[in-house]
């Protein structure tokens, strides 16, 4: 069954075009983010002192935590690419699973960061927050949209890579054909690129 | 069939990509240092092109960008020219109020 699917495979095999297809499905991702960046940009431009005031009630602490478990899922992702590349199964899935429980890491600590923000009173539409001023309102509301669709596609990398594991192990990803994994990774990494941007707009406006 | 797997080929080792988590940890340490400093208007300039450095280090080290083709290069060069352009023509509006 599986040596039938592989000589399929081998026959329609384009990496290239599979790798291609993933970076323009990144660059339709980039423009997702790209106007919710915009629409930060000019609220941000005409909010300058109300974004100051409440970003500085974020947890930098936890932010910046975050960020480096980000980071360093993307090393082990693309350690993982590297191991698969030189033949190394053992490893490349331990590194596998690495990445998939700082995914896990990442979002417990969102959690955490949530639930202290929804406990202080500032969730969308509550009393305490819509008595702010309106820029404090629009940096909320852009907080929990932009950070929010960022978790989603945290899930949903984590969601990838589970698969990844499962086709290692399988051995459908292989020395010789691991392009699924490798565009895995590049989700992987677009996640974090967001992520590298969305932590100095949100945390570390001071 | 042989270009196909020209990424075999530049199978970089463990070591550069280790090289690469170190800069960006590094990085991320300078962005919240720097951010305890007041540069005034400067702040988030100083911050985005931090940001900047790090994707650029994330796009071609870790998602492999420098042993691509040039068309992955060019198509990502121009998104983010076309998107760059839509800031600038943004503010074109905005800085009048």
């Amino acid at each position: 069954m599986s040596t039938e699917n592989q000589a399929v495979i081998h026959v329609h095999r384009d990496d290239v075009g599979a790798r291609m297809g993933m970076w323009l499905f990144l660059l339709s991702e980039f423009l997702l983010f790209g106007g919710l960046f915009l629409m930060y940009s000019v609220y941000r431009y005409n909010h300058q002192h109300d974004f100051h005031v409440a970003a500085e009630g974020m947890n930098v602490f936890l932010g910046t935590a975050n960020t480096l478990i980000l980071l360093t899922s993307s090393l082990t992702m693309a350690l993982a690419i590297a191991a698969m590349q030189k033949g190394n199964k053992i490893l490349s899935l331990t590194l596998q699973i690495i990445t998939f429980l700082f995914g896990v890491a990442f979002l417990v600590n969102k959690f955490f960061e949530w639930r202290a923000e929804f406990r202080a009173g500032n969730y969308p539409g509550s009393p305490i927050l819509t008595a702010k001023p309106s820029g404090q309102i629009l940096y909320y509301g852009l907080y929990y949209t932009m950070v929010g669709l960022h978790g989603v596609h945290v899930i949903v990398g984590m969601t990838i890579i589970a698969f990844m594991i499962r086709f290692t192990i399988k051995g459908i990803i292989n020395k010789d054909n691991y392009v699924k994994l490798e565009n895995a990774g590049l989700y992987w990494h677009l996640v974090d690129i967001i992520w590298i941007f969305l932590f100095p707009l949100f945390y570390l406006i001071t | 069939m042989e270009e196909n797997k020209t990424l075999t080929k530049h199978s970089p080792g463990y070591g550069i990509y280790i090289l690469v988590w170190l800069a960006l940890v590094t990085l991320t340490a300078l962005t919240a240092a720097v951010a305890g400093i007041s540069f005034g208007k400067f702040s988030i300039v100083v911050a985005l092109i931090i940001a900047m450095v790090k994707s650029y280090l994330v796009l071609s080290e870790f998602m492999h960008l420098k042993f691509e083709m040039k068309a992955f290069r060019v198509f990502v060069v121009v998104a983010i020219l076309f998107f760059l352009l839509l800031i600038v023509l943004l503010f074109q509006n905005y800085s009048y109020y």
